[in-house]
């Protein structure tokens, strides 16, 4: 949920990077996270387990310079992948300005990708949300995997309703700021209404 | 004109500012901050704090989340209040109204009763300021035209500024 501070001049809108498990989720932010200058961007917070597949969410804060007096800040979260952690990620879903599906190009987690968009569909009808209201868009992450499913494949099965998609190969960053940068823009042509 | 799910306004911002700086005083807290649900700053009172604030709010939001869905999972409607002990500083966290969530940090200098005590009228007088601004953003959203094609345009190039390969 935007929240528009006229007090202190800022603008903070909520994206969260949903997928299946280990599709590059927390890749995609760490990268963005590298990649920034310091003054851009607030600390990362990782909740992992040993395994290193994140638990609750991860979480970067970033600002954008001041436009008209007023400064803008996204704040991206990841959700966790597994299925036993819905909970988890229902509940980092509230109040989200912006959705990015990353999901994973490998013909072995096909139907992970499936399951994924299912239970985005499901959680969000919990928050009486549906995708065509939120600024959403999709990455085909893992386009270096020997095994990955052609584009217009994934788009013809995964994204019949067309929505803005990307081809990523988020461990070597390409694709991410694409994505981030779609994704910004949508949330904030939504905050302004012709 | 604007489609934010809320906002805050120059004198809502001091009305609460002023609730909490007396919280801050009256408790002998250490720290006072507003967050909303979503894990958004909205406002700290006190001195300045030598961790991340941004993520501390984050993390609040997900911890009052967590136990929301807790309640709900045992059969309770909400836990209002959350108490987080620690060996030097604590934790009391209190439902406000539309989401919002203020939490009280403090340490040996003053007790749980005591902060709990001035927290329940704090929270009444937060409850009153945030009904009464949403009632408010029903009809004062068409003054506000900063957010118009050009500001638009603007935030569009900072994006674009800021995430160049
Ligand atoms: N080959 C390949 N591996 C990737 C890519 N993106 C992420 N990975 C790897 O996939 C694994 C899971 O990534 P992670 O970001 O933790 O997934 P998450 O569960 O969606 O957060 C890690 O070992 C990453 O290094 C990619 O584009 N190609
Ligand atoms: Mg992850």
């Amino acid at each position: 949920m935007s929240l528009i501070n006229y007090s202190s001049r800022e603008i903070n809108c909520k994206v969260v990077y949903y997928g299946p498990g280990l599709g590059g989720k927390t890749t995609n932010i760490q990268y963005v996270y590298e990649k920034l200058a310091p003054e851009t961007k607030g600390k990362l917070v990782t909740l992992a387990t040993e395994m290193d597949r994140t638990l609750f969410f991860d979480f970067l804060p970033l600002e954008l310079g001041e436009v008209k007096g007023f400064k803008t800040r996204f704040h991206l979260y990841t959700v966790p992948g597994q299925v036993y952690y819905n909970a988890s990620r229902k509940l980092i879903l509230r109040g989200v300005d912006g959705i990015v599906f990353v999901g994973d190009s490998s013909e072995a987690r096909f139907d992970a990708n499936i399951e994924a968009l299912y239970n985005l569909h499901d959680n969000l009808k919990e928050y009486d949300l549906s995708l065509e209201q939120i600024p959403f868009v999709m990455q085909w992450n893992k386009r270096d995997m020997p095994d990955a499913i052609p584009i217009a494949e994934l788009n013809e099965e995964l994204n019949p309703e067309g929505y803005d998609n990307f081809e990523g190969i988020a461990v070597q960053g390409v694709g991410v700021f694409d994505t981030l940068k779609c994704v910004a823009k949508k949330v904030l042509r939504q905050l302004q209404t012709s | 004109m604007v489609r934010a799910e809320w906002a805050i306004f120059e004198e809502d911002y001091w009305a609460i500012n002023n609730v909490l700086d007396d919280l801050l005083r009256s408790s002998r807290a250490s720290n006072v901050v507003l967050i909303d649900r979503t894990g958004q700053l909205v406002s700290q009172c006190g001195p300045e704090v030598d961790f991340d604030l941004t993520s501390f709010a984050s993390l609040c939001a997900a911890d009052f989340e967590a136990n929301y869905q807790l309640a709900k999972l045992i059969g309770e409607r909400d836990f209002s209040t959350l108490f987080h002990q620690g060996a030097r500083e604590s934790m009391y966290l209190a439902k406000i109204a539309k989401g919002v969530v203020l939490v009280v940090l403090f340490a040996k200098s003053t007790t749980l009763g005591l902060v709990r005590l001035r927290v329940k009228r704090a929270v009444e007088e937060l409850n009153d300021i945030i009904e009464r601004l949403y009632e408010k953003l029903e009809y004062r959203n068409e003054e506000y035209d900063t957010f118009d094609e050009t500001f638009t345009r603007g935030v569009e190039a900072e994006i674009d500024n800021l995430f160049a390969d």
